[in-house]
């Protein structure tokens, strides 16, 4: 079973008629998919064979950990594009509830701190969710909008970063499993159980048909705005634990960390084949994705590409892999 | 000017949907195509306008051949095309929608916008649609309305050949005359007009040859003169129909929906009426005789002004059509791709779209369960192709996406069933599925609500009709006690 959520395949054919090959299995096309795996293997090839760190444990670590802020970040991203919206406020989201947990500690156990962290989180996904559903307002201004204001109010918070004592705090971003850090397989569990939610139950399945046609989910009895409202609190969500783990990780909460982040979420869903015009998404594909995106961050790191040529070279690598998922879909 | 295709072949990721298709065409022709749902019509339609490449074969005008790799360079050979489904820009008005190929400029480059709406009602006006304001948003228009602008679009600069995909099958009373006017007209000055349509009396009224399609190969063509209706039926079902409507009897059970008084302002007013177990009431009205605000409105899409919905001996007044399903109701909406299919989510998808939760097992949907429900909606229905299920809804023919809307609805286990113009796009053998499927649901005591602008189906499929006129209920009669000019009468709402 794929786990392509809806949406037609790519067409076989451009819109000037020139036939593209393709990887036909069993009646299925797997072209995408195929291109997906060869480009993350020639990536971890590339690394593996050009750089004697790479391979070492300490950077595979690493590698696991950086992944869990974007992968968290792109499920929640996912729900929220599958239903035709956005969300921007997602890096805002992570520095306050990072800094309103290291800030908590102090007073209250540290699990419970971490649990009013994502809190936070839950409760600025659904006043985003209800903005949006309940009064109709366009979800990128709405999530703009969240952006800078909580942003602001991580500021408000604390001008300062803030660093526990404790070094049970550090316990969430740094423990080990074996040896695959816990955080990354917190990560690993959302995106398991997302994507049973999306493909396997009612709220799921109505997220993803709400992005397809709203109305068509509105006359089936469907309650649109309830709906519309959880994606965004489980954006929300996965946002706050994100910057819970974050702040863990680092040891330390800063109100000015994750500026930008919700553009690797985004990006990660788009190199996953999700369409911004909402109702076509995948979970496994967004999560090539986030691979797609650290390996390329972590790559370039090691050969000590300076941090601006990283940002075009991401750029660019972007636009080619959504160039070659879509071969020009022809309007039936 | 002659347009051929040789031994067209077409496959989608390998099905083969045309098998060899061969096709003349003359100048100041009117060339019918038709065929049951999914044989091959708007593929082959696809591959004339350059819209979808054709895997084999060759197209020659005038002799020489021709290749279309795109819409574009059917446009740079006169070929126009109307789709199946609606392609205007929602957002924008007629004229923009009219003209987007070229706008009048001002010196300076700036679009002359006065001369631009004079230019697109001139063309309204000039093919006898000038009803039409080239000022309003096309998504504001009713679909009639919008397929009359999508024709007008066809023809802004002279098209040499125009097909059209079911171009009637929205158009009812004047509009379809002035459609039928409209081909003639062209024809006489030399078009090859490519008409394709389900509506097989028209076929042969208008039509100068026909040619018949089943399962992606012609397997006859004749003209009007040689044919019957009859026949072409039996042609394109490969079986001979007996009998278009069934029996009805005439005995009704208890009430089992109210509609007191309802209101909704600039749309209907003050209508009244009750749905009875195991009766078929057939609602007729011209387009925009408010009928479909009646029935979103009576299904808690829409809030009424005034007026209350009941069901007999349970709840009312809803406001939620997820109140209204509750209670037993289901709509079948005009537009299938404006609210009746989710189109890039697949055929199972869509026929569980109303019952998401009735298939569950703890918090998961039960796939098996759900897959055999589909499967039985798919047998009963006859949806096409078989393997349908895990086909995206978009990649279905137009009448099989028809019918999946209506396994959805069935599979509510309505009491109440509200259907808006169901057999739009529909071929004929399958309408008599459909009306017989309509008579079993009745003998089994639902009550059936069935608004139509074919007034032979109006008539011929119900118990009793209601006829609306500019949102009013302004006559009732029993459907084997009535002529079709006394309904067409309270429809317009003069007196013969
Ligand atoms: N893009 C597509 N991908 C896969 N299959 C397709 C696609 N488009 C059409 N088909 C299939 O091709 C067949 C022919 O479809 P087509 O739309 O040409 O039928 P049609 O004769 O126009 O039917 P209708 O009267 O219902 O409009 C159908 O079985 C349909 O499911
Ligand atoms: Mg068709």
């Amino acid at each position: 079973m794929t786990d392509q959520l809806a949406g037609p395949a790519p067409a076989t054919t451009t819109a000037r008629g020139r036939r593209l090959p393709r990887l036909v299995v069993g009646g299925r096309d797997l072209t995408v998919q195929a291109a997906f795996v060869t480009l993350i293997v020639l990536l971890v090839a590339t690394a593996a064979l050009t750089s004697d760190v790479f391979l070492t444990p300490a950077n595979l670590t690493n590698l696991l950990k950086q992944m869990v802020t974007t992968g968290l970040l792109a499920f929640g991203m996912l729900v929220v594009i599958l239903t035709g919206g956005i969300d921007l406020s997602v890096g805002s989201v992570v520095a306050f509830s990072g800094i309103v947990t290291a800030g908590l500690v102090a007073g209250l156990p540290i699990p419970l701190a971490m649990a009013v962290g994502v809190a936070t989180g839950i409760g600025f996904g659904l006043v985003n969710g209800v903005l949006v559903a309940r009064f109709g307002l366009a979800p990128f201004v709405v999530t703009l909008a969240a952006l800078t204001t909580i942003r602001g109010l991580a500021f408000v918070y604390s001008e300062v970063p803030i660093a526990p004592e404790d070094p049970a705090f550090f316990t969430l971003g740094s423990a080990l499993a074996g040896p695959i850090p816990v955080s990354t397989l917190i990560m690993l569990a959302v995106f398991l159980a997302g994507g049973i939610f999306l493909t396997r139950t009612p709220a799921g399945r109505s997220i993803v048909a709400i992005g397809g046609n709203a109305e068509t989910v509105r006359l089936a009895g469907i309650n649109v705005r309830r709906h519309v409202a959880l994606a965004y609190t489980i954006s929300g969500a996965c946002a706050g634990l994100a910057g819970v783990i974050l702040a863990s990780r680092v040891g330390i909460a800063q109100p000015s960390v994750g500026v930008a982040f919700e553009l690797d979420a985004i990006a990660a869903c788009v190199i996953g084949g999700a369409s911004l015009a909402g109702g076509r998404g995948s979970t496994r594909a967004t999560f090539g994705g986030v691979l797609v995106l650290v390996l390329i961050n972590n790559l370039l790191n090691l050969y000590g590409v300076q941090s601006f040529w990283q940002q075009v070279l991401k750029g660019l690598i972007i636009i080619a892999v959504i160039l070659v998922q879509r071969t020009n879909r022809v309007r039936t | 000017m002659i347009l051929e295709l040789r031994g067209v072949r077409k496959d989608y990721a390998g099905v083969q949907v045309l098998h060899g298709v061969d096709l003349v065409g003359r100048r100041g022709e009117v060339l019918a195509v038709v065929g049951a749902n999914g044989a091959g019509k708007s593929t082959l339609i696809k591959i004339l306008a350059g819209a979808q490449p054709m895997s084999e074969g060759e197209m020659r005008m005038d002799g020489e051949r021709v290749e279309m790799r795109s819409p574009h360079d059917a446009h740079a050979r006169g070929i126009r095309t109307v789709y199946q489904e609606m392609s205007l820009v929602p957002g924008l008005s007629v004229t923009e929608n009219l003209l987007m190929g070229g706008f009048p400029r001002r010196r300076g480059g700036l679009i002359d916008w006065p001369a631009a709406h004079a230019r697109a009602r001139e063309l309204l006006e000039s093919i006898g649609f000038g009803a039409i304001d080239p000022r309003t948003i096309a998504g504001r228009l009713s679909v009639a309305r919008q397929q009359m602008v999508e024709i007008a679009k066809a023809l802004v600069d002279e098209p040499r050949v125009l097909v059209l995909d079911e171009p009637s099958a929205v158009l009812a009373g004047t509009d379809l005359e002035a459609l039928f006017a409209l081909i003639r007209r062209l024809r006489d000055r030399g078009v090859l007009v490519v008409y394709v349509s389900h509506r097989l009396a028209e076929v042969l009224e208008l039509a100068d040859s026909i040619v018949v399609i089943k399962d992606g190969r012609v397997i006859g063509s004749t003209e009007p003169s040689r044919t019957s209706e009859n026949e072409l039926i039996g042609l394109m079902a490969g079986r001979r129909l007996e009998q278009i409507y069934p029996a009805r009897r005439a005995d009704r059970g208890e009430p089992a929906l109210h509609v007191s008084g309802l209101s909704r302002g600039g749309e209907f007013e003050d209508v009244s009426f009750t749905l009875h177990a195991g009766e078929i009431v057939g609602l007729f009205g011209l387009v925009g005789s408010g009928r479909s605000e009646l029935a979103l409105c009576v299904f808690g899409a829409e809030p009424a002004s005034a007026g209350e919905v009941r069901v007999a001996g349970g709840p009312g007044g809803f406001r939620t059509p997820g109140q209204a399903i509750a209670a037993g109701l289901a709509l079948v909406t005009e537009d299938r791709k404006g609210s009746g299919l989710v189109l890039g989510m697949t055929v199972a998808d869509n026929i569980m779209l109303a019952t998401l939760r009735a298939t569950t097992r703890g918090p998961l949907i039960d796939f098996g369960r759900r897959r055999r429900k589909v499967a039985e909606m798919v047998e009963r229905l006859d949806i096409r192709p078989a393997h349908c299920a895990s086909m995206t809804t978009l990649h279905l023919s137009g009448g099989n996406q028809q019918k999946a809307v209506l396994a959805k609805w069935l599979l509510t286990g309505p009491r109440v069933l509200i259907l808006d113009e169901p057999t739009r796009g529909v071929d004929m053998a399958t309408r008599v599925e459909i009306y017989r499927m309509i008579d079993d649901l009745a003998r089994e005591g639902l009550s059936v609500l069935l608004i139509s602008s074919d007034l032979t189906e109006v008539l011929g499929a119900t118990d009793r009709v209601l006829v609306m006129n500019q949102g009013r209920i302004t006559g009732e009669a029993r459907s084997d006690a009535v002529t079709e000019d006394e309904v067409l009468t309270y429809a317009i709402g003069r007196t013969a």
